[in-house]
């Protein structure tokens, strides 16, 4: 099947209302406005969340999880919407890596995200009408910010860990660096300090994908009754290539072709990774909203930790008592080894606790997503470290670690 | 996990020993963690470990050790002044492309350094190289010359001269022989350099 079919296919409903949403909602900035870095203040907005296993009497146990670009609250267990396994079901669960028989997880949608958190799709008040560009370019502290919010309103004041890849790995670093006070331990993972040159670029040309599609209509296609799913698929297929390794779309691919003996002297999808990847775009545009893409893929340009702290990234670490552990992955090229390890660099020299690790892999970027037993071990052994740590701190203090 | 206090090695107790509880150690070249662990569990010490190869790291932060895989030649430049009260460098001087450099780091980001090294003066490598004309191979020095990761090795007369040089004062001095008996230094330089397979050296700056 071709681009140009599936878009027949595809509806310009986009993804659910937030009150349609399975899982908990709530209203946030009802008693005070959230002033955004752009300046705009929101209030009495929605945010829609998960949890999985149960807070313990000191309020000890809980870890919040940030999800990526493209992820959802919808950590672990069955998707109510897509009907798959969640996003990190391989690690969040019963008896797994992040054992929700010992934790409390939280995973709430982003602000900007399109499952049911305030974002372009949703409602404006004032106009009554979807906020398309009228939604203030927001950032990945403006993500964390809400996400104290939520935290305050589930009554917990500090979390045991701030846990993510990706996109979520930034939350984490913001986490850390705005209130180390509420983070016993950060773990940011297969993420970078800030988005380089060739990161950025790379989202331009899914922007411009998206907004090159006449059915964008400059932004207002939920009120026209369109909806950019060619824009958008193309914006999918460009990132998924950068999420890959080239190793692992040879050995999935190489350059074996889809259902056909030969060449076709056309532009069919004649190789199976042309396939597979107009495949990844056409399921992507009925799960995501476009305009969701533009903001968050922006809020992930304009991070740079060190900008905000006098272009010194260690100076975002100054003083703090977080233990980090920082993870890469070796066939990461999005955001390599180098970059986390600018992080660790960062860390070492406000003498901060940190541990680090390259685990070996050939999967790309998408390898914190996927089962492998190292990283598992790793965290696991770092997660119950820290665990120890923390029950030592509180006994020392008699209360509150 | 806690680990087993008799488990540890004789070198690494000597090592122990020399480092005050309740202080902040770093292991440079931590390896699997053994002592790290034991510092961390028995002398509860904050500690943390640097470590090249991946295998030590994965099983380091698996037991609950803060330790990052990195290298001392090139990470060491990191940390601020004073950052630890001790760092430890266990049988890895020898492999450091710039020992010298090194060194000053470590006495830059802590109060106290504890540093242990194959002597290469034992008796047995000099049976080896002046009698027998042969590369020494010794259960402390196991690898051939070809394929060694011990580019600078140096005798324990030659180190106690490049802490002369840089001003670095010697607190402690022990050798260990093959038999695992500790001898101290300072009682005789020509025959600790002659009996000792293994040498740990307290050093702070002047």
């Amino acid at each position: 099947m071709s681009v140009e079919e599936s878009h027949t296919k595809a509806s310009t409903e986009g993804a659910p209302d937030s009150e349609s949403v399975p899982g908990p909602y709530v209203r946030l900035g009802i008693n005070a406005p959230l002033r955004l870095d752009c300046g705009v203040e929101i209030s009495d907005f929605p945010v829609v969340y998960q949890t999985y296993g149960a807070l313990n009497q000191d309020n000890t146990n809980a870890i919040l999880i940030c999800h990526a670009l493209t992820g959802d609250q919808f950590v672990a267990g069955e998707h109510p919407i897509s009907g798959k396994r969640g996003w990190w079901d391989l690690m969040v669960g019963p008896g797994k890596t992040i054992d929700t028989d010992k934790y409390f997880v939280i995973c709430a949608n982003i602000l900007g995200g399109c499952l049911g958190t305030l974002g372009p799709k949703e409602t404006n008040p004032e106009t009554g009408k979807p906020w398309g560009l009228g939604f203030p370019v927001i950032t990945i502290a403006d993500m964390v910010r809400c996400q104290a919010l939520l935290l305050d309103h589930l009554g917990i004041e500090k979390l045991f860990a701030v846990a993510g890849g990706s996109m979520g790995g930034m939350q984490v670093l913001e986490w850390a660096t705005m209130y180390p006070e509420r983070v016993f331990a950060a773990i940011p993972i297969a993420t970078a300090p800030q988005h380089t040159a060739q990161n950025i670029a790379f989202h331009e040309v899914g922007r411009q994908a998206i907004m090159a599609d006449p059915d964008w209509c400059d932004g207002d296609y939920l009120n026209q009754g369109k909806n950019p799913t060619k824009g958008l698929a193309v914006a999918r297929m460009a990132a998924h290539i950068t999420y890959l390794s080239e190793e692992a779309l040879h050995q999935k691919f190489g350059r074996r072709l889809q259902n056909r003996d030969a060449l076709t002297y056309g532009f069919d999808a004649d190789f199976q990774v042309e396939s597979y990847l107009r495949h990844q775009g056409i399921t992507f545009v009925d799960r995501f909203d476009a305009n969701s893409y533009l903001y968050i893929s922006r809020a992930m340009d304009y991070f740079d930790l060190a900008a905000k702290h006098g272009n010194v990234l260690a100076n975002a670490f100054k003083g703090t008592n977080v233990r980090f552990c920082v993870i890469s992955f070796s066939g990461d090229w999005l955001y390599p080894t180098e970059e986390n390890r600018r992080i660790v660099h960062a860390l070492n020299s406000v003498a901060a606790n940190v541990s680090f690790a390259e685990i070996e892999s050939d999967k790309g970027h998408d390898a914190f997503l996927l089962d492998e037993p190292e990283f598992h071990r790793v965290l696991k052994g770092f997660l119950d470290g820290a665990a120890e740590l923390q029950a030592k701190a509180t006994d020392a203090t008699g209360g509150r670690a | 996990m806690v680990p087993d206090r008799k488990s540890i090695r004789v070198d690494l107790q000597l090592i122990a020993d020399m480092i005050e509880p309740h202080s902040r150690v770093l292991d440079v070249g931590c390896g699997e963690g053994t002592l790290l662990a034991h510092l961390v569990h028995y002398r509860h010490v904050d500690g943390r470990g640097i470590e090249l190869s991946t295998e030590g790291v994965k099983e380091s932060i698996s037991a609950g050790l803060a330790v990052i895989q990195g290298d001392a030649d090139t990470d060491l430049k990191d940390y601020p002044d004073d950052a630890f009260d001790y760092v430890v460098l266990s049988q890895t001087l020898q492999a450091m492309s710039h020992p010298k450099v090194v060194l000053e780091n470590l006495l830059r980001i802590s109060k106290r350094a504890i540093v242990s090294f194959p002597n290469f003066a034992h008796w047995r490598a000099r049976l080896s190289l002046g009698v027998f004309g042969k590369m020494p191979v010794s259960k402390n020095l196991p690898h051939k010359w070809y394929d060694t990761p011990n580019i600078h090795l140096c005798t324990i007369s030659d180190f106690v001269a490049l802490c002369q040089d840089l001003g670095i004062v010697i607190e402690s001095q022990k050798t260990l022989d093959s038999k695992g008996h500790i001898r101290d230094v300072s009682v005789g330089l020509f025959s600790a350099n002659f009996f000792g397979e293994q040498a740990v050296f307290l050093l702070r700056k002047n």
